[in-house]
């Protein structure tokens, strides 16, 4: 953007890779700049005011809402986005193979898949366990609660049903009604305690 | 949960005189989405997402009036802005400058009149979203502000200045059956008034409104979410001055519809933009835009007289159903008639008296959304029973049961109901399914170690009670809902199969323009295309306009429609096959069979796939009707107007904080008929989320609309259920096939949404002893009667 404001260089580590984003305009937000400049469209905008937790990404290992932070305090920071949970999970996981991908991809163009290098990463626990519950219709709350649920589970490895919801809040759903999303972290659980064992 | 439990089913509507094959991930199972990888790992490409090198950002600008009068609009100082490459006006709109999805009534941009908040007046397009922002908010519009129509009573009666050039109002429906006067002399009738209001509903989809248009030579290619790729073309073509067929769309991954992308938003804006700079174009709306960007539930408000015999028959029932479609039409005329000829409810009644108006003012236009004119009615009716059985002095459920419509009955216009209709049984069983436990605050008071988390009480970590002041109650809701277009509506669907081998292994396609917006339309038709092919390997084509209309993702109709015309689609490429391979081997191919994997058995010898086809296909596109419906007489609303009906019931559990006005549902129970459980877990999908969303519209979902002004457009200030807010919910799932329909399936979507609502507030109301009469219950609605007047 031309703009009198100056646009500013902002490095920070995204999904473990050195990212540097450049011509960023200091109103971005940390959502845009993965989004639009850094070629990671995962993390949602649905509402862009915090309330409904689709952009959350892990902001040195904390989940926050990234449309909520301004792209400069990113800087120099760790970031993780539902692209980079298979990185994270590396070696905790176990399953090889996804969770049965029927068949292709029914979306448009999948423009996004070629954008970012870690489409093809192993699927984690609580990936597959979204999948596998039905805890994914529209997808667009997805990996929001993908990485709140990653965090709730490394603070909780065994959550209860009110835990689970007390951690979720945040996350809005349109679609599930969020019983299947329930049972997916219990899923989840259940299996990463398997694997840790 | 329970796991899905019911009748088993009894016969299928297969016209096919084949047997089917089987394999794995047929119907009624529940195979894995085919989107669902590219969906958990992030690289499912929704419209948000698309991108283009050289593309420029598309902005709105909007009227922050309901109601005025463009005097001056002047766009120069806004092209002057840095980064700037277009500012379009009425003027640039190359071919008609109005669409709508029934009246064709409203202007792509402003001409000289706003009739809502929200109204588009001009489109900016920028190399930054910011600088398209500014830019827009950079044009000069001066106004002659005008008193807003607010009232739609004042439309009704004529007060109003008319806002169209037909008047304000959009359709009055009117149905007459029976003898409502003569059933009212009927000595020892036991009657009950009321008047309920609904309150206006947003679809609140996650994914905002957004696209990518793409000049291209001869026209446009447009990725977007929406709900009816043929539908927006035509009205984008018509707009752009282009014939259907230069408007490409191709579907973008869809973040939830629920009726609001069945309007056009950003389409013919964005393909504007592109066509004028010939850069590519994306609009994303933000959530505020998107509050005024989409249609919303109409409010309603309704009158219903309700009669019983001494023993709780219905005798007759009145109503007048008024729903403010807002500025511009939509498909009011349809919502119109669904509540209308719905408004009695899922009950037998042979007298009825309704009329239903759907009206233009100066609020928010509304249209679809998941329960389409039913969900308005079902509060009002189902309020009305309740009332009712207390008059009569029976129970919630059991006033349900004796009333409920069955098969051989008729509906208010005169419709025979000629498949199941299992309304008695449907609230059997959600009354006989087990109640949650009574709570210890109330079995033991005094016992502090028995206090219940406060999470699971009202007001929750707000820790606003310990269970003092929580009264329990208990409630009962049922719906009836249309299934498919209605009123003589050419209602099809358009699908394309090819078969070939690739790599020595059977291979289908699978292309139909059926918008996938969440439901699991995608796993639906390769779960049709495996189990009439008996081929594993299903593939989708991305949804497109290259190939024929498969109607709208609404009216809980694509399960039906477009599955029809899958499975058609299939049962000719088999058939086809068979044929090829009839000849192949000298024999009728009435003998062959197509086996699960490809062989070809029947004949003298087996024959694979591959010896049939080598490096060849078998192709064939289908398009399937379902049955035909009739128009409403314009006097009496009789008539067959509907392909068929679906029904679901809810019990719903509260516990209300009588003091602070705070309402906890504990528990939602459903049971449904789905004719054919197609797939189990997208079926209790949808009903988990069309519970949801009518847990919203009964305790906390309402568009606050003042003097034509949206005061609460962003998720801060309207709120949408969390997972705080949902209860655990008992399901059960009854599979009574209707043989008029594809395998017997009943559509599934919307019933659930329906009547959790009624369920809820009746719950509440009982937990109170209040009359309730409006949803969503407000705190105010609860406590307003404590404070001092």
């Amino acid at each position: 953007m031309r703009t009198s404001e100056g646009t500013m260089r902002v490095p920070m580590t995204v999904n473990g890779v050195e990212r540097i984003a450049d011509d960023v305009w200091p109103g971005e937000s940390l959502l845009y700049v993965l989004r639009e400049r850094l070629g990671l469209p995962g993390s949602k905008n649905a509402c862009e005011q915090g309330e409904c937790g689709s952009c959350t990404v892990l902001l040195d290992d904390v989940p926050v809402c990234s449309c909520l932070v301004a792209a400069g305090q990113a800087e120099g920071r760790s970031v993780t986005t539902v692209e980079g949970l298979g990185g994270l999970s590396a070696g905790a996981g176990g399953a090889s193979g996804g969770a049965g991908n029927a068949g292709d991809g029914a979306s448009g163009p999948d423009l996004a898949a070629t954008l970012h290098p870690m489409a093809a990463a192993e699927l984690t626990p609580v990936q597959r366990a979204f999948l596998a519950a039905g805890a994914v219709q529209c997808g667009f709350c997805t990996p929001g609660l993908l990485v709140a649920t990653t965090d709730l589970l490394r603070r909780h490895p065994d959550p209860s049903d009110l835990q689970i919801r007390e951690a979720l809040a945040g996350n809005l759903c349109r679609c599930t009604g969020y019983e299947k999303i329930i049972q997916a972290v219990h899923t989840a659980a259940a299996e990463m305690a398997g694997s840790a064992s | 949960m329970s796991a899905p439990t019911g009748s088993t089913v009894t016969g299928s509507a297969a016209t096919s005189t084949r047997e089917r094959t089987t394999v794995t991930g047929g119907i009624g199972e529940s195979p894995a989405r085919p989107d669902g990888t590219g969906k958990v790992q992030g690289s499912f490409a929704y419209s948000s997402d698309m991108w283009a090198d050289g593309m420029l950002w598309g902005s709105t600008l909007r009227s922050p009036h309901p109601h005025a009068r463009i005097t001056r609009l002047d766009v120069g100082p806004a092209l002057k802005l840095p980064g700037v490459s277009a500012v379009l006006t009425h003027e640039d709109v190359p071919g008609r400058n109005t669409f709508g999805l029934e009246h064709r009534d409203q202007p792509v941009l402003a001409v000289d009149r706003v009739r809502y908040q929200g109204e588009a007046i001009a489109i900016v397009a920028a190399d930054h979203p910011e600088a398209a922002r500014r830019a827009a908010a950079a044009i000069v519009v001066e106004y002659e502000i005008l008193d807003p129509v607010t009232d739609p009573e004042s439309a009704i009666d004529g007060s109003a200045i008319p806002l169209h050039p037909g008047g304000n109002v959009v359709r009055h429906v009117p149905i007459r059956k029976g003898d409502v006067a003569r059933a009212a002399q009927t000595p020892g009738l036991v009657v009950v008034t009321g008047d309920y209001t609904v309150g206006m509903q947003d679809q609140a989809f996650l994914g905002p409104e957004s696209g990518l248009a793409i000049p291209a030579e001869d026209g446009v290619d447009l990725f977007v979410a929406t709900q009816w790729l043929h539908v927006d073309r035509d009205q984008i073509a018509d707009a752009l001055g282009l014939q259907p067929e230069q408007v490409r769309i191709t579907l973008a991954g869809v973040g939830g519809a629920f009726g609001a992308r069945e309007d056009l938003s950003m389409q013919i804006h964005a393909c504007l933009l592109a066509m004028h700079t010939n850069r590519p174009v994306k609009m994303v709306y933000s959530r505020e835009e998107s509050f005024f960007g989409h249609v919303h539930r109409h409010p309603a408000r309704m009158h219903f007289e309700h009669a019983a015999t001494p023993d709780g028959r219905l005798a007759y029932v009145k109503a007048r159903i008024v729903l403010d479609g807002g500025a511009y039409a939509s498909s009011t005329s349809a919502v119109v008639a669904n509540a209308t000829t719905l408004g009695a409810g899922p009950y037998k009644v042979d007298n009825v008296e309704i009329d239903g108006y759907g009206v233009y003012t100066n609020n928010p236009p509304c249209g679809a959304m998941r329960g389409f004119g039913a969900v308005q009615a079902t509060f009002g009716y189902e309020s009305q029973m309740d009332k009712l059985a207390a008059a009569v002095g029976i129970g919630p459920a059991e006033i349900r049961m004796i009333n409920g419509l069955a098969q051989g009955d008729t509906t208010p216009t005169g419709q025979l109901l000629d498949s199941p209709a299992p309304v008695a049984e449907l609230v059997q069983r959600v009354r006989d399914m087990p109640l949650p436990a009574e709570p210890a605050y109330q079995t033991r008071p005094e016992s502090d170690s028995h206090h219940a988390d406060i999470r699971a009480l009202p007001g929750g970590v707000a820790n606003s009670t310990h269970g003092e002041g929580v009264r329990r109650g208990v409630g009962y809701g049922i719906g009836i809902k249309n299934i498919c277009f209605s009123e003589d509506f050419d209602d099809y669907s358009t699908a394309r199969v090819r078969v070939e081998v690739v790599g020595g292994d059977p291979m289908a396609t699978v292309h139909t323009a059926a918008a996938e917006v969440g439901q699991g339309l995608v796993t639906l038709q390769q779960q049709i295309c495996r189990t009439e092919l008996g081929i594993g390997n299903v593939v989708l084509h991305p949804a497109d306009t290259s190939v024929g209309s498969a109607g709208s993702s609404s009216a809980s109709r694509q399960s039906y429609v477009t599955g029809g015309a899958v499975r058609a689609a299939s049962i000719s490429v088999r058939d086809k096959i068979l044929q090829l391979a009839g000849e192949r081997l000298g024999v009728d191919p009435v003998m062959l069979r197509l086996e699960p994997g490809g062989a070809i058995t029947g004949g003298p010898s087996s024959l694979s796939l591959e010896e049939l086809l080598g490096t060849s296909f078998v192709e064939d596109t289908v398009v399937y009707r379902h049955r035909p419906t009739t128009t409403l007489d314009p006097e009496t609303g009789q008539g067959d107007p509907h392909v068929q009906f679906a029904f679901a019931a809810h019990r719903a559990v509260v516990d209300v904080d009588v003091e602070l006005g705070l309402v906890k549902v504990v528990a939602l129970d459903c049971a449904q008929d789905v004719g054919k459980a197609m797939n189990p877990d997208a079926i209790l999908g949808q009903i988990h989320g069309g519970s949801a969303q009518g847990l919203g519209l009964a305790v906390m979902e309402e568009i606050q609309v003042a003097n034509g002004l949206v005061r609460n457009p962003s998720f801060t200030d309207y709120l949408i259920p969390t997972i705080l807010d949902m209860p655990p919910m008992q399901i059960q799932v009854l599979e009574y096939p209707d043989p008029n329909a594809p395998y017997g399936l009943r559509g599934v979507g919307e019933p659930p949404t329906i009547s959790s609502t009624p369920a809820i507030v009746a719950a509440i109301r009982d937990a109170t002893g209040l009359d309730l009469t409006h949803a969503p219950v407000r705190p105010e609605d609860l406590v307003g009667h404590l404070l001092p007047a």
